[in-house]
């Protein structure tokens, strides 16, 4: 007998209200459907009434993670429609903040996962990391999130060469323990038996539904903005891109602990290597025309499109977040997966995370059961109890619930 | 993925689908599109030239509704977008959700904010708009500018000819 199981509308993972209607036959998820919107902001619309200066503001409240992806993406967009080169100062500074942002994300993604199937010594281990860059971005910009620092033609603060010293001491104290997150996650075989497997994504499903990001990047498809679209300073230093086979929820827990490494590596080198100089190439005149801008989020390629009619105001701004292209992965990624996974198969995909309200369970219509954040999470820290119980020789590796 | 010049191979496959090719910058590449041909031209380039669909983008111009379908070349760095120009006051095209996946939720969206009709999607359900949203009001339109709560069409037409009266300035 079928089933469904609306999750939502305030989703238990999810900031923005998200309704997920997930159908299950038994245990097992036989299809998802989804429904968004329920407090859309309309920031499309929004900019259409604002200057290219102020919209760079207001793309940054798109996401509160993301808060340095959105103003690139945009100020890309302004750039490319302007023609403007921006000074080689400001691409350093450029790709020093993106991938400190990256560094965060990832190791908040990390903490979340740990905490959805039961972990709680990896969400304080990875929070406690995680400071140190809030820390350093506080120092940089005067803010732990939405940092301000973007400007069409280059960006609005500088880096003072006197935190240069801090910054790399914060990636000589964060690499050996990034190090250990690796050592510890893929040592454990519980979390191995938790998440392998679990939530696969074809190579052929990826490239089918669109998606990007982490989310491809660990099923083999080999895609990433920073190197395919070079933009900041991503072409001046070495690094490499990371992939992965599998699709499941493991393959892209590894793609994200070593994108932190790449990043830590990014970072020093501009730090080796930044330039003195300008920080902005003002921009003078915006005339009739369209532009695009792209940029590798932590979450997967953010897209900005504009049309300009040649005043200071545009005349459309298009904004695709990197969710809104993963999304559709979770048709394939669900099918014959269990009840208890759908927590951290939804977390998988690094949605923008949230407080939950309700899962009421509905059965012939009628409204019987109501799961709530903590049920849910009861389910998945059940199952890993269970899963520690069959492996032998398993507790003791890390601190349990 | 195959590594052809996308603008080239697309103009020798559809000699009369292509109206314009605008080569903005060595990443950006604008074409024209016959609406009618879209289908056609999207299954080429996203099955047998293997591009990444991005995202459509809808926006309303005095020559009627323009959508533009982003698609991106990864492997060679170019960004591809089809630009399809539909009349209004009825704005019509074929959907192409059947053929790439990812496009269903763009085109609902695009569906409830702009009122665009997606000919042959396989699922033409709401997806932004709350269910008891009044038919035929699409909030991105360009004649919903400054005018929430928004204006009954009798409403609109007295303002407009209140405009036509007093001329422009």
């Amino acid at each position: 007998m079928k089933t469904t199981i609306p999750v939502g509308p305030y989703h238990p993972l999810i900031e923005e209200p998200e309704l997920f209607r997930v159908v299950v036959e038994g245990e097992r998820v036989v299809d998802i459907d989804w429904r968004t919107s329920f407090m859309h902001r309309g920031i499309e619309k929004i900019a259409e009434s604002k200057t290219y200066d102020q919209i760079v503001f207001l793309v940054e409240r798109i996401c509160g993670i993301c808060s340095t992806s959105h103003p690139i993406a945009f100020c890309r967009a302004v750039e490319d429609l302007t023609g403007t080169r921006i000074p080689d100062r400001a691409k350093y500074i450029r790709s020093i903040v993106a991938e400190l942002e990256r560094i965060h994300s990832h190791l908040l993604w990390l903490g979340l996962a740990g905490h959805y199937i039961g972990y709680h010594t990896i969400w304080m281990w990875s929070w406690k990391y995680r400071e140190l860059v809030c820390d350093l971005f506080e120092r940089i910009s005067g803010n732990r999130q939405s940092y301000a620092m973007l400007k069409p033609g280059g960006v609005r603060q500088d880096i003072k060469p006197t935190e240069y010293k801090g910054i790399v001491a914060a990636m000589d104290e964060l690499e050996p323990k990034i190090n250990m997150f690796i050592g510890a996650v893929l040592d454990d075989p519980v979390i191995l038996a938790r998440l392998k497997g679990v939530g696969n994504l074809s190579r052929e499903d990826a490239i089918k539904r669109c998606t990007v990001g982490p989310v491809a990047r660990s099923a083999g498809v080999d895609i990433d903005v920073r190197r395919d679209y070079p933009y900041a300073a991503y072409d001046l230093v070495d690094w490499k891109v990371i992939t992965h086979e599998g699709g499941d929820v493991l393959a892209m827990a590894v793609v994200r602990l070593l994108e932190i490494l790449e990043s830590v590596k990014i970072i020093r080198q501009c730090i080796d290597q930044i330039p003195e100089g300008p920080i902005i190439e003002e921009i003078l005149e915006v005339l009739p025309g369209e532009g695009i801008g792209t940029e590798e989020a932590p979450r997967g390629e953010c897209f900005h499109y504009i049309r300009s009619n040649g005043t200071n105001v545009p005349d459309r701004v298009k904004v695709r977040a990197p969710t809104y292209s993963n999304l559709p992965s979770f048709r394939s990624r669900f099918t014959g997966e269990r009840v208890a996974d759908i927590m951290i198969i939804l977390a998988s995909i690094d949605p923008c995370y949230c407080c939950t309200n309700r899962v009421v369970r509905i059965e012939d219509g009628k409204s019987i059961q109501t799961l709530d954040e903590k049920r849910m999470l009861e389910m998945s820290w059940e199952r890993t109890r269970a899963l520690e119980k069959s492996i032998p020789h398993a507790s003791g590796r890390l601190l349990k619930l | 993925m195959i590594n052809v010049d996308p603008v080239k191979t697309l103009q020798a496959k559809f000699p009369d689908g292509l109206l314009d090719v605008e080569e903005r910058s060595s990443s950006r590449v604008y074409v024209s599109i016959d609406p009618a041909k879209v289908t056609d031209i999207v299954r080429f380039l996203f099955e047998d030239l293997g591009a990444r669909f991005i995202i459509a983008t809808c926006l309303e111009t005095r020559a009627g509704m323009e959508i533009l379908h982003h698609f991106s070349f990864d492997s060679m760095g170019v960004l591809v977008s089809l630009r399809a120009v539909v009349p209004m006051p009825e704005p019509r095209i074929d959907s192409i959700a059947p053929i790439v996946d990812g496009a269903e939720y763009i085109e609902r969206e695009i569906m409830d904010l702009f009122g665009v009709e997606f000919v042959g999607h396989p699922n033409p359900v709401r997806f932004l708009l709350a269910d008891d949203w009044p038919e035929g009001v699409y909030p991105y339109r360009k004649e919903h500018k400054d005018k929430y709560p928004y204006r009954s069409e009798e409403e609109l037409e007295d303002i407009r000819e209140q405009i036509r009266q007093r001329g422009t300035k």
